[in-house]
């Protein structure tokens, strides 16, 4: 039995999903009272209810897209826990790459080793792991109303999320243009497919794309490279 | 007296929220940590190091500015949770907002801070359990998966991945993104082998951005 797939990792999926649950139910449960309290209707609470859990079946459908283009590298538990706990495909898989880069592996190929395996788990948990320390000390102070300064000069702020971005994405360009055509082509393919769900969204008015663009520009591009790799001969792949 | 009921149930948020975060770390660190028992395979330190210096710079700043961000728009409650669950700016902000606005409460207000935390609630419930019957299903698929026919789909993720991503944010961006992408494009050319250190260059990437970004704003081209 394959270690990534074994019986162990999905007891420790589970056991996650078990916690999530318990935590928003407990939640839930608060919050209803509280509403009630607050003379919010039953009826309205319902509503609030029903609605949320309709809008979330598209994105969660995204999420589960996004957790199967990982699981060839890293089985199916480790990105099922990973996405339901904090992370998003669009972090996790860098946050893969740059562990088994580091142990000079790729996150084109299974891992094929417990020790990789487990340091892809560290990265993964160690990565984004700060919301979980500074919520639990800050919140208080900053829902006093601290929020108000980082306000000030919005703009830089912005821009400078968006730079560190970019400057992410060049370094995966960078590396995707230069391991050879047929990740060339998948790139200009996802990049293309993106751009027409973009035109669409924006354009056309198709709004429940929007969850969709990114599974399905990565799903599109993925299913290309093997019509390219099928297709074109293979001299020109290598 | 209403004002002390506020005070009371407020500062009672905060202390099980906080409980509920901490147990959430806790269980969130000993994943790894079974996974390193389990198949008695601890990594060593320099991988990890190594690992998260290609993404912790980068999502640590986000993670920290996005607390701020959202944190004021979900309300206590809403927020202890949405931060255990993820997914926030794709799902749970919107979710919540959209709440909001159906049931007329404001954010920020006592009303708001229930029903976002409802929507919240709801949407985290929803989302796990069908990642878990998505799972399921698939574990059953799994060698179909693993076919070599689809071999070079999932060799080609990252260039998916980022294909994609790059035209959202270069299409919005590309005065910002024209100097770091034409260095990391030389550089990876010049030398295909550095494709084997990416996390090294992420945050070199990522400065180079920062810089340009930095002098266009200055004058004031952005």
């Amino acid at each position: 039995m394959d270690f990534k797939n074994s019986t162990f990792m999905y007891l420790i999926g589970g056991f996650v999903g078990i916690f999530v649950i318990t935590q928003s139910l407990y939640f839930l449960i608060k919050a209803a009272k509280r509403g009630k309290e607050l003379g919010i209707s039953g009826d309205a609470i319902k509503k609030t209810i029903v609605s949320s859990a309709v809008f979330a079946i598209l994105p969660s459908v995204s999420i589960l897209l996004g957790l199967i283009t990982l699981s060839y590298s890293l089985g199916l538990p480790l990105p099922w826990i990973r996405l339901s706990v904090i992370g998003a495909v669009t972090y996790e898989l860098p946050a893969a790459t740059a562990a088994l880069n580091a142990l000079g592996e790729n996150i084109s190929n299974p891992v094929s080793n417990p020790a990789a395996f487990s340091t892809v788990a560290w990265v993964m948990t160690l990565g984004c792991i700060t919301p979980l320390i500074i919520i639990p000390l800050f919140l208080k102070k900053i829902q006093g109303g601290i929020h108000k300064i980082q306000k000030k000069d919005n703009r830089w702020g912005d821009l400078f999320l968006t730079a560190m971005f970019l400057g992410m994405i060049a370094a995966f360009l960078g590396m995707g243009v230069s391991s050879g055509l047929l990740s060339i082509l998948t790139l200009i393919s996802s990049a293309a497919i993106m751009g027409v769900c973009g035109i669409l969204v924006k354009v056309k008015n198709v709004k429940w794309l929007e969850n969709f663009a990114l599974p399905i520009s990565m799903l599109g591009a993925m299913a290309l490279s093997i019509l390219y790799a099928n297709v074109l001969p293979a001299e020109l792949l290598k | 007296m209403m004002n002390q009921t506020v005070k009371s149930y407020e500062a009672h948020v905060h202390t099980y929220g906080r409980i509920w975060m901490v147990s959430a770390l806790i269980m969130m660190l000993l994943v790894p940590v079974s996974m390193c028992v389990y198949f008695n395979a601890w990594p060593g330190v320099m991988p990890v190091l190594k690992g998260l210096l290609g993404v912790a710079p980068i999502y640590w700043t986000v993670c920290t500015i996005e607390v701020f961000t959202y944190a004021p728009m979900l309300g206590s409650g809403g927020t202890y949770l949405a931060f255990v669950t993820g997914n926030i700016t794709n799902l749970k902000a919107p979710a919540a907002i959209n709440a909001m606005q159906a049931a007329d409460v404001k954010p920020g207000s006592e009303k708001g801070e229930a029903i976002s935390t409802i929507a919240i609630a709801t949407t985290s419930i929803v989302t796990t359990v069908i990642l878990a019957l998505g799972v399921l299903l698939f574990a059953q698929l799994a060698p179909v998966l693993n076919s070599p026919v689809l071999q070079p789909a999932f060799k080609n993720i990252l260039p998916a991945l980022f294909g994609a991503l790059g035209v959202v944010y270069i299409s919005k961006n590309w005065k910002v993104a024209l100097t770091p992408l034409l260095v990391m494009i030389v550089l990876f050319i010049a030398v295909p082998s550095l494709a084997n250190s990416v996390s090294v260059l992420v945050p070199v990437g990522a400065l180079i951005s920062i810089g340009a970004a930095r002098i266009l704003y200055k004058k004031g081209m952005v």
